[in-house]
């Protein structure tokens, strides 16, 4: 019985992450194009809807090369490295809860393995794909490549403090790790009750991913592809993919540790994988939206926007839950309305004091 | 029981994405033996590119020690998580005195923090 469930899990998280894999490349093309007053890919099929296929058709026949200067073996690996661990964060992700649901009610939470360190495991997860990265830009034995993958590290290295400590607030408020317990102590999505955590954590993710405006690794105007500079058919294609079946990852994380996950907000209709996935594209279309406001920021501002600005708010975020939770106020609607007005003020102070200071400027 | 079990199945998974992986990028290289993707190799193809520029020496070279700087500071406040983590899941039962150790625990941090600040680890030059 076990193996049948955990064969039924497989499939539907490969199902999973290919199609929306798919739907995010389309997505993206299309919306972005919107946004830049442009009708984007609208040839191939209806309203552009054949693209990513026609894409894959065309990448898969290009012409596979590995540099003679470069390192053979690890430019092969690179990609692989890159890509697997993307599709690891789906293991834990609860697709919907125990009990009776919008149609079918379940017996177990629909998640491939609710581990009761989950919250740990994705961070763990999903900071190998940086390993990929560094091979890749080592083994092209090419500058460029080689700037791409030192930004890499510098960039995971620097956001993942604060990624991780907000984290550390969604874990006091709902007291477990497991995605699954995180989902059910949701009554009040967390967004709500820790609106700077969310900011923190959005934010640190899309650096983390390498999405606009924190996409300094493949700066075209800078250092041409950075990494996948010398890659070229599938194994470019490996990389780009990874890179979105991790935008799916960060989306579906943030649906989970911020929006609620499966539950529809305040318990209105009964919980259901669908509103999971609705949440998953609402994510994923405000990254779309940072994506097309903001212009790259430049290297050294991002550090210090990890450094200097990011991390101290994520530790006063951390004070102020723990604050919340030993005293009366605990984690109800009163929490809410101080911690939204703190939010704001906490984000317009500490900005403001980077933009009076010269020197150390941020904005 | 079930709870090592969970970690075999992700095990397996682990297995099943990496198969999936090496399977996509086999396909081109069988479909280059079978003559349907082509394959012309060619010097200036497997050339190393930087924008037309016939390349100067090896990029394999020792890299800026301003990274260095950002690995430990890394370090530092990673475990601090680490640390941070077992006790954010034990909160409720910690209580108030739960609370006053961290805040002690995270003051010493910022003190570290400030200090780095102070030194200029964190301006990129």
């Amino acid at each position: 019985m076990d193996w049948l469930r955990w064969i039924i899990f497989v499939v539907i998280i490969l199902a999973f992450a290919l199609s929306f894999v798919m739907a995010f490349i389309l997505l993206e093309r299309r919306i972005v194009g919107k946004f830049q007053l442009r009708p984007g890919p609208n040839r191939v099929g209806p309203m552009g809807m054949l693209q990513p296929v026609a894409d894959a058709v065309k990448i898969l026949l290009k012409e596979d090369i590995t540099p003679a200067k470069g390192d053979r073996w690890v430019h092969r690996l690179a990609p692989i490295v890159a890509f697997a661990p993307a599709l690891l964060v789906f293991a834990v992700v609860p697709f919907q809860g125990k009990g009776p649901g919008l149609g079918f009610s379940l017996d177990q939470p629909a998640a491939l393995a609710d581990l009761n360190v989950g919250v740990l495991y994705i961070v763990a997860v999903s900071s190998i794909s940086v390993i990929g990265m560094i091979m890749a830009g080592w083994a092209s034995n090419n500058k460029y490549s080689l700037l791409g993958a030192m930004r890499a590290i510098a960039q995971m290295v620097s956001y993942e403090v604060p990624l991780v400590l907000s984290i550390v607030g969604i874990v006091i408020a709902s007291g477990s790790l497991s995605l699954n317990s995180i989902v059910e102590a949701q009554s009040i999505p967390f967004i709500l009750l820790q609106p700077l955590g969310f900011l923190i954590y959005f934010l640190g993710a899309t650096a983390e991913i390498n999405r606009a405006p924190f996409d300094l690794l493949e700066a075209e105007s800078e250092i041409v592809a950075s990494y996948h500079t010398e890659y070229s058919g599938m194994r470019f294609a490996m990389f780009f993919l990874g890179e979105y079946a991790y935008a799916l990852g960060v989306s579906a994380i943030v649906s989970v540790l911020f929006l609620g996950g499966y539950k529809f907000p305040f318990g209105l209709l009964p919980q259901s994988f669908i509103w999971f996935l609705a949440k998953i594209f609402l994510v994923f279309f405000l990254m779309l939206w940072v994506r097309s406001t903001l212009p790259r920021v430049r290297i050294d501002q991002m550090m210090a926007f990890a450094w200097k600005f990011l991390l101290p708010l994520s530790l006063v975020n951390l004070l102020l839950v723990a604050a919340e939770g030993v005293s009366t106020i605990g984690f109800g609607w009163a929490a809410v309305g101080i911690n939204v007005i703190l939010a704001i003020a906490f984000v317009v102070i500490w900005a403001n004091r980077f933009y009076r200071v010269k020197g150390v400027t941020v904005g | 029981m079930s709870f090592l079990a969970d970690y075999g199945y992700i095990g397996l998974f682990f297995v099943v994405s990496v198969v999936f992986a090496l399977t996509t990028v086999l396909i081109p290289q069988i479909l280059t033996a079978l003559g349907v993707i082509p394959s012309k190799p060619s010097p200036a193809k497997s050339a190393t590119y930087e924008c037309g520029m016939d390349t100067i020496g090896k990029s394999w070279v020792q890299f800026n020690f301003r990274y260095y700087f950002l690995a430990l500071l890394f370090l530092v406040f990673d475990i601090e998580t680490v640390f941070l983590y077992p006790w954010a899941v034990a909160f409720n039962k910690l209580g108030l005195f739960g609370f006053v150790e961290m805040v002690i625990f995270v003051g010493i941090l910022v003190v570290a923090y400030l200090y780095a600040w102070k030194k200029k680890a964190f301006e990129w030059k």
